[in-house]
């Protein structure tokens, strides 16, 4: 397996062939350059006694686009609002651009701009003057042109002498980015940012996110729709029940996904996999009733027929075949099924 | 105390502000009218009957109380509403998100509450005007006071603004506390026109000191020294200013 645990075997150091970004843990391998976001051992009890994080590392680098996925409840939301200065954490550390959010909470909120998950609005105002009140409680001069521009890419322009209570939920929502890039962000949160938005929107957003990022911002989403994350993000981070239980690069599980599991029910069973098999590294299951093959789908030779050929030539008969591609869903499905047997 | 973000005070002040001003017409109407019927009532009908209180016509007694009767509602009013919205609406998570300190927003609020206070106030002084002659004895006082009155009421609003978890929990301290001490805090007689025990009682009423001070503004003199009544609002004002600090440390029912 080459993805971390968060308090699994991992812990305490990098897995070789890793990037060093991918070491989250303090001990391992400190990434040479400062992370954009640091995030340290953050735990989060509320006072029910319910712990919506149990210890989280992770870095988010300068100029990403990350994807935080997990179930409902899993502490995606809780996680963000820590960062953001909405909720308390109650252990561990976060810094933001070198600011630690509790100190320096300046510096630190200066460089955030947060996209919430509910639609939260100052109906009875005008767009253009609830842009503009966000972009004065950052701390930044008026500048109508960057107000004009952000309204513009948003296709707000049109509607920006409108009071937001009448608007549509979808416009509502691009009001609420127009408000975080009013202050020109160098970290920009999107908690579900497409959750109950219709198709047009959905690929606007898309479309927003790809341009946001050519112009080196930041960007943390949270989904629990995986092929948001396959679509846009460099980086997958999977939390479930308060645990970050994978980081890995887009691509990497993008070479997962690329591969497939081969299963030859076997027509008697083998205690031992023949010497003759050991090219294709089968591995055997169902108490040596089946035979399982991971192969390449894009390699030029996928070593299947070669394979039931040999299988021929040793006469061992096989009264069933099947093929299955591993998902990011399936890694996604069998994180949370770990973690609830546990 | 810390204060660098001018430009989010500025912002937030002029968006609440802004807020008055879509209900600018209600806003003023409604101490115009409220004031012209006490004086109608009070002035006019019982007023005739009693001619002079403290050797002052009743008219021009009741003046004061009138005042700080609408700023003590309007301020605890505004404030109170003003932060509670967002907390209603949900889009305090951006003034919880945004670089600014526990200082700065309370400035900001409680400056813009306190500046519609004292434009009503202003405006039932003018309105006052036009039913009876008013000198005032201490013009400088009489400001001062009235922006202390407002600043103190503003800092309670935004309390119960934090406190209150429904905007039935906003209406009930205005309207079951501050207004009944109103009436019985000598808006429309002096304390000494009561009998024993009642006077002494009267001394127990927070108000009482409010208004006997804003008099002696006016007549150069109240019920009780302006002495006790600078300390009184001295003391309001620290203490208020105490339990939005703690609010702010503790994140009372603001941060999860």
């Amino acid at each position: 397996m080459d993805f971390a645990f968060d308090g699994g075997g991992a812990r305490g150091g990098c897995i070789a062939g890793l990037p060093p970004y991918l070491c989250r843990n303090a001990k391992g391998a400190e990434p040479s350059m400062a992370s954009i976001i640091e995030i340290k051992g953050l735990t989060k009890r509320y006072a029910s006694g319910f712990e919506a994080l149990k210890g989280v590392d992770l870095n988010i680098e300068e100029g990403e686009i990350f994807a935080l996925l997990g179930p409902n409840g899993a502490g995606k939301t809780t996680m963000i609002s820590i960062i953001c200065g909405i909720a308390r954490a109650s252990g561990g550390s976060v810094t933001v651009a070198g600011h630690d959010i509790v100190r320096y909470y300046r510096g630190a909120r200066t460089a955030i701009g947060l996209v919430p998950q509910e639609l939260h609005t100052d109906q009875f105002e005008r767009v253009i003057d609830t842009v503009r009140l966000s972009r004065g409680l950052f701390g930044l001069p008026r500048d109508e042109a960057h107000v004009e521009k952000v309204l513009r890419d948003l296709s707000l322009w049109d509607k920006r002498n409108n009071r937001i209570i009448e608007l549509s939920g979808g416009m509502k929502r691009r009001v609420m980015i127009a408000k975080a890039l009013s202050h020109e962000p160098r970290v920009l949160f999107l908690d579900e940012p497409t959750a109950g938005v219709d198709v047009e929107l959905r690929r606007d957003m898309w479309k927003l996110i790809g341009e946001l990022r050519q112009t080196g911002v930041t960007i943390i989403l949270t989904t629990h729709y995986i092929e948001e994350a396959e679509e846009m993000a460099d980086r997958v981070g999977v939390i479930n029940r308060g645990e970050l239980m994978l980081v890995e690069e887009k691509t990497a599980l993008m070479k997962k996904l690329g591969k497939k599991t081969l299963t030859i029910v076997l027509a008697d069973p083998l205690t031992t996999v023949p010497a003759e098999l050991s090219e294709w590294h089968v591995t055997l299951g169902a108490d040596g009733h089946e035979m399982e093959y991971i192969f390449d789908t894009q390699a030029e030779r996928t070593g299947v027929s070669s394979l039931l050929r040999r299988l021929g030539d040793l006469g061992i008969g096989y009264k069933d075949l099947n093929t299955r591609q591993s998902s990011l869903e399936d890694i996604f499905v069998e994180l949370v099924h770990q973690e609830k047997a546990a | 105390m810390s204060l660098q973000n001018f430009r989010a005070i500025a912002a937030i002040y002029k968006f609440e502000l802004h807020r008055f001003r879509r209900t600018l017409l209600t806003g003023l109407l409604v101490p115009v009218i409220t004031t012209t019927l006490y004086f109608v009532v009070f002035g006019g009908a019982i007023g005739s009957r009693m001619t002079e209180v403290d050797g002052i016509a009743y008219g021009a007694f009741i003046v004061p109380g009138l005042i700080m009767m609408s700023m003590l509602t309007e301020s605890i009013f505004n404030a109170s509403f003003g932060i509670y919205m967002p907390k209603y609406s949900g889009t305090i998570y951006e003034l919880l998100s945004a670089p600014i300190s526990a200082t700065e927003t309370v400035i900001a609020y409680v400056g813009a509450a306190a500046t519609k206070s004292l434009i009503v106030g202003t405006i039932i002084f003018a309105t006052a005007h036009l039913f009876v002659d008013i000198h005032v004895a201490h013009p400088l006082a009489m400001a001062g006071f009235m922006l202390l009155i407002a600043i103190s009421f503003c800092l309670f609003g935004f309390i119960l603004g934090i406190w209150s978890q429904g905007f039935e929990q906003l209406q009930v301290i205005p309207l079951l506390v501050v207004t009944p001490l109103t009436f019985l805090g000598g808006a429309f007689y002096s304390v000494h026109m009561l009998a024993q025990p009642w006077q002494t009682m009267t001394l127990f009423n927070p108000i009482v000191y409010l208004i006997s001070g804003f008099r002696w503004t006016f007549f150069g003199r109240g019920d009780v020294a302006i002495e006790y009544s600078l300390l009184f609002v001295a003391g309001m004002m620290a203490l208020c200013l105490g339990i939005i600090g703690w609010m702010f440390r503790t994140g009372y029912r603001l941060k999860k």
